[in-house]
This record gives structure tokens, sequence and C-alpha cells, in this order.
């Protein structure tokens, strides 16, 4: 096959391929379509190196967020480390406004397990969990079944298709906690303790679960894999842009006509995203988004020629995170949308360090007053030096999280937390205004 | 087994072998403890103190250590849920698109404040209203949750109605599962013991289906690939949806949202990449 000159379609469903087919969580569709294909060739044809080799070359990048290299993270694995190895898919999607690896395991949970058998084969993982939160009752019903048709089908359990290679997979549901989806408070839950997040170094693929080696993916990663076994790593890298390769999912929810999952490669704008969602609602304009979910700093109008991919929304001043976009038109108060969030991460917040515990608690009591009109002189001062003091100053990536919706909605719209210190925000956005179930407003 | 869906039925020997159970599928049997308090749970419809003694005991830990995880996660309640557990979100995008409204609405019918369950009334099932974070479904938003359910696209007057059903008993179905089953059942399969009930409910929803339509609408696709494209991949799929679409066309509910998939104008010039297995 041949790249060169290749023209890419804006929209490239490999992960979403199956949604739309009936019963396409089973494993009889799946393989119609060519499931377990790519385990067949790798365990017929391929070292467990040759396909860590695959997908270091398919420049495949976490796409839980942080976008970390799949294939070094699984390089970083000492084989000669007597311990067992461990392979744990996150599946604790919970960062607001993330909405991609739900539906994709209620749709096509075959598409994880296969890459999870395939990345376990890649580090010579024998156990390997999923931990899926526990909120999503159908999602663990149909991971649950996928798993059990795969150990029936010899695709899990002893010597798979006679390969000689052994694996079991778990599917544990969690209880609620969004801190565990940090990948060493999840190593924590997992082992039935408080999800609370560990000092590194030691790094997981150093003592990770049980002390013991471990690769801990985004399930979107993960079910990424079978993909680049199957069709090659080049295929792979023939979409996306330089540093950022490969199809993700872009997820659109709020003031957009047709919200919904658009698989694309990376690279593709929220002005192409809008425009295939049918544009912002009927009557608005878009006033602000948040780029890949609540704690990527926010971003505006001028942002919308932005390419997603990781290195042009950080020059933009945000990170492409889980590509969570969350748009809001200008019915929309950005305190109050601050407020909540800022809410959601003092519930949150593990307890463990102190900039992230009373620093959440103090930015709460701080935007309430100004959300209510009752803003006190200095309050974006006090704002802003409160997330000074959390940000590079908590143990984890929470607290960091939690400052950036503040103080990029600062930065874009100081005045409306200025109005906090005379008028409530409900008088200046009468709350309504921006429900699905207001009246319709008709473009002058 | 049997469940109540009311009242606080003891740890049987049954329940305890089951903790022992969920232990032994991990490596280590503490892995065990979030699936054991789901269990608990399923069983008293909240985690009791005989709940925490009996994972302690099964695990050998200090009952101390059990609540001190039991108390880290919104999932586990120290008091009695009712039959129905009903979650509106009002994360920031939920609570913007409608779930404020909803929320309030439903503490004003259900004259309950945010954590706490209806008042019992004969014939009558209880509700345990609560306010939830981001439930991983923006792009239906606002979204309500039912024993964690989705309940997709609500209003106020439908979430209204959806709880008058839920304390009726009547059947209500989730917009993407099966029916609504208790409290206590929901939390039997988060402790890893399947209800069978997998099968129910669609591939997808329609906003999860947007980008797909589209794509497919345009003939958009990944390039070629060398073990048959996933333009054939598609395509075979869809045949055999649709093969199944037929045998079950009665089946109106299900099919509802998978039919729209694969529209037959979809045109891929993708050469079927037959053999290529060299690189």
């Amino acid at each position: 096959m041949s790249t060169e000159q290749q023209t890419i379609d804006p929209l490239t469903p490999v992960l979403s391929a199956d949604w739309g087919e009936k019963r396409s969580w089973t494993r009889a569709v799946y393989e119609t379509g060519g499931g377990y294909d790519a385990l067949r060739r790798a365990l017929r044809d391929m070292t467990p190196e040759q396909v860590l080799t695959e997908v270091k070359e398919s420049g495949l990048r976490g796409r839980g967020g942080a976008g970390f290299p799949t294939g070094m993270k699984w390089g970083f694995i000492p084989q000669e480390n007597p311990n067992p190895k461990y392979l744990v898919v996150n599946a604790d999607e919970s960062e607001p406004g993330t909405c991609k690896d739900t539906p994709l395991m209620m749709a096509s949970p075959h598409l994880l397990v296969e890459g999870v058998i395939l990345a376990a084969y890649a580090i010579n993982a024998h156990h390997a969990f999923i931990y899926v939160r526990g909120e999503i009752l159908h999602v663990v019903r149909r991971l649950q079944q996928a798993v059990a048709e795969a150990y029936e089908a010899g695709y899990l359990g002893a010597d798979i298709l006679g390969s000689g290679y052994d694996l079991e997979i778990v599917v544990h549901a969690g209880a609620g906690a969004y801190i565990c989806g940090e990948e060493t408070a999840l190593l924590d839950s997992l082992e039935g303790r408080r999800g609370q997040p560990r000092l590194r170094p030691p790094f997981p693929a150093v003592a990770g679960l049980y002390a013991s080696p471990t690769v801990i993916n985004n399930v979107e990663s993960i079910a990424s894999v079978p993909g680049i076994v199957r069709h090659g790593a080049e295929w792979f890298a023939s979409m996306g842009t330089e540093k950022s390769k490969g199809y993700v999912l872009y997820s659109l929810s709020g003031h957009v006509r047709e919200p919904g999952q658009f698989e694309a490669p990376l690279g593709i704008t929220l002005r192409e995203l809008i425009d295939m969602a049918g544009g912002i609602r009927e009557g608005h304009e878009l006033k602000f988004w948040t780029p890949g979910g609540s704690s990527t700093p926010i971003l505006t109008a001028e942002h919308l020629d932005v390419p997603l991919d990781y290195e042009a929304v950080g020059a933009a001043g945000s990170m492409l995170g889980t590509r969570a976009l969350q748009v809001f038109d200008e019915t929309t108060s950005v305190v109050r949308a601050v407020l909540r969030w800022t809410e959601f991460y003092k519930h949150e917040s593990c307890g463990k360090c102190t900039p992230c515990r009373e620093g959440t608690w103090w930015l709460v009591q701080t935007l309430k007053r100004l959300e209510a009109g009752q803003g006190e002189e200095g309050d974006i001062e006090k704002l802003v030096d409160l997330c000074d003091n959390i940000l590079g100053r908590s143990f984890c990536a929470l607290g960091d999280g939690a400052t950036s919706p503040i103080t990029s909605a600062i930065q874009h719209f100081r005045e409306e937390f200025e109005a906090g210190m005379h008028t409530p925000a409900w008088e200046l956005f009468p709350y309504r205004a921006s429900t699905v179930f207001a009246p319709e407003v008709t473009p002058a | 087994m049997t469940q109540q869906s009311t009242g606080t039925p003891p740890i049987s020997a049954e329940v305890r072998a089951e903790l022992v159970e969920i232990g032994a599928r991990y490596p280590q049997a503490r892995s065990g403890l979030l699936p054991m308090l789901h269990l608990v749970q399923s069983v008293q419809g909240r985690v009791t103190a005989e709940g925490i003694e009996a994972c302690a005991e099964v695990l050998g830990l200090s009952t101390a250590e059990v609540s001190g995880v039991a108390t880290f996660y919104t999932m586990y309640k120290r008091r009695p849920v009712g039959d129905y557990h009903v979650g509106v979100c009002t994360n920031t995008l939920c609570a913007v698109m409608g779930g404020d409204e909803i929320f309030e609405r439903l503490k004003d019918h259900l004259d309950v404040g945010n954590d706490e369950t209806t008042e019992h009334v004969d014939g009558l099932k209880d509700i345990t209203l609560e306010h939830v974070e981001c439930n991983a479904a923006c792009d239906y938003a606002p979204v309500v949750m039912v024993n964690w359910e989705f309940m997709d696209h609500q209003t106020p007057e439908s979430a209204v109605q959806l709880v008058d059903d839920l304390r009726q008993g009547n059947e209500v179905r989730s917009t993407r599962g099966p029916r609504i089953c208790t409290f206590r059942q929901a939390e039997r399969v988060l402790a890893g013991f399947p209800d069978g009930l997998a099968d129910e409910g669609p591939s997808a929803g329609i906003p999860s289906l947007n980008g797909l339509q589209l794509a497919q609408l345009n003939g958009w696709g990944p390039p070629p690939g060398r073990a048959g494209s996933d333009a054939d991949r598609a395509e075979a799929v869809a045949d055999q949806g649709r093969a199944a679409a037929q045998a079950t066309a009665e089946d109106g509910q299900e099919g509802a949202v998978a039919t729209e998939a694969s529209p037959a104008g979809t045109k891929h010039e993708d050469a079927p990449g037959t053999g290529g297995e060299a690189k």
C-alpha cells in the first residue's frame, strides 16, 4: 500500500465503524467485520516485541488526555523484572464533557477486548483489568458479556488460539470517584483502597499494581490497537498531523444542533466539527468552549480554526485533553459555568494534599459570591492567587485541572467576573435561555 | 438468588460465599473490596455495619479499613436507598442545558432534598434523589440516571413523568438499555454477577451515530488497509446487520436506531487489499 499524496477523508470511522449495526456488541457481528483478525495475525505471525514495535511506529499517543506515546509506555515495562506484568484499562471516564469511551464500550466492547489481548501480549502480561466506572451499568453488562464471549471463543484463558499465550481479563466496576481516573489513584482503588494518587517515582511501569510492572491505558488508546495491528503502523500514521497521528473520537456537546461523536483524523478544527454538527443552535453564536474537558483551559471563537491536535491546542494556550468539546453560546454565564466545574473539583478532591483540598473550597466560596452578584473588591485577584498556589503545588493533576477553567475564564471574560461585584449572573444571563427547552430564538 | 427490594435481610452464608468468590477473581483478594461492597448494597440497599464486618472478615482487614474505603466512594450509601436511585446530572454542561431546572423540579415534586428518599407510602415505590456529576453522556444532555441506566434528553416534564412512573411501578425503559431494574439488582451486576440483560437496548443512541452517518452519507472513511479495508468491514457488517434487522423486523424498539446506518449510497473506491500481508 502507498500513502504518498493520499487524500484523507474528513471523517474516518474506525473505532465507531460498527456502532450503527444491530447487535454490534456481540462477537458474531464483530467478527463478521473482521474482528479478532488482528489477534489471529499477531499470535500467528508476530512476537510480542513486533506488536510493540508496530504500535510504537504508528505514533499512537494516549487518548485519555495526556497524549503520552503508547508504545513508549509499553516499552518502559522492565521485562527482566521477575514480578508478573499487568495491563489495566482506564475505563473510568469521568472528566466533565468526556463521553467517548462510554459509547465505544456500549457498542463495540469486543474492539476493546481484542485491544486488551494484543496490548497484554505485547507487554507479556497474563492478567488484565478493565476498571470501568460503576455509574454506567449497561456498559458494565456489555463488557461482562464480551469478556465471557471471548473466553468461550478461546480468545482468553489458557493457550489462546493454540499459541501458548495465556491471559485472564477481569471487568472491575468502580464506585464513583473522579480521582480514580488518575492512574495511580486507580491502582490504589483496584487494590481495594481509597482512590488516592501515589507519589511518583516509582512509576507504574516499574511498581504499579501489587508493586509490579503495570501499564495503564485509556479505553480509546487500547481500542486503537487492533486497527494498527491489522492494517499497519504506516496506515495509522497516514491519518492525522505530523506529531499527532491517527483517528480519534471528537465529542461535541452543548449548544450545537446535532451533538454527538465524530471520528476524524487528529487536526480537524472546531469550525469544521460545528459545521458537521449542524452549526450552533438556531439564532445563537459561539461564546466559549473546552477542547478536552473541564480541566483544559477554555477557548473562544477566535480559536475556531486551531487544528485540534496535541501541538496546536497547546500552542493556543490549552490542551487537547480528551477532545471533549463542550460548546456554549452567548446565553451562558461564564461565572456560573466555572463555579459549577469548581464545585465538581471540590467534591472530587481526594483530600490527600492541602492545596487542592483547601484551595478548591476557597475557590468555590469566592466564585459563589461572584455568581450571586455579591463579589468583593479583590475577589478576582484572590481567585488568581489561589490558582497560583494550587497549580503545580498539588499532589496530582486534579488540582492543576481545577485552576484551568478559572484562570482561562478570567483571561477571556474578566468583565463578567467584575460584573459579579454587583449583579447576579442569573440576571445578566437568565439561565432558562441556555436550556434545551428554552423558547426558540428566531434569527434577526 | 432472590432479592428483596426493601428491608435489611442479613448477610447470609450464601452472600458470604459470594464475597469470597469475588475476592478469588483477583491475584490479591483485597482487590475485590469495591465489588464486595456493591454486593453488600445489592443485599441490604446500603453499606451496613454488618456488611462492613463481613467484608473485613473475608479479607482479614479491620472494620476501620473497610469503612475508610466505603466512605470514600459516592456510590456507597450509608442510608437506605429506595427502589430507584434517580441521579440528575448537574455538572456544568447538563446544568446549563437544563439539568438544574430538572433537579429543582424533581426536588419539589418528590418533596425531598438532595440525597434524600421519598417518604414511604404503601403501594408506591421509593425514590432516592441525588444530583450527580458528569456521567459521560454529554451529547445526550440533559441526562438523568435511574439506577445508573441512561435516561437521555430529559426535560422537567419528562423527568416528572419518569419519577411518577417509577413510583407507580410502571414499566420504564432506559433510552439506551433494558427495562429499569431495582437499585439492588443493579448493584448485583456491579458486583460482577451478570443479569443476562446485556442484549437489551440499542447499539448506540442517535448522537453517538451522528458522525458515522455523516461519513456514510458522504462516502468518507479511513484509507484502505492491508487486510481488507475498513470500508469492506463496514459493508460486511452492514449486510450482516441488515439480515439481522430483517429477521427481527417486528422488534421496532431496538432496530430504530440502527436502521439509519449504512445507507445504500455509501461508496468507497478502496480496493480490497486481499494480499499485501508483507509490509
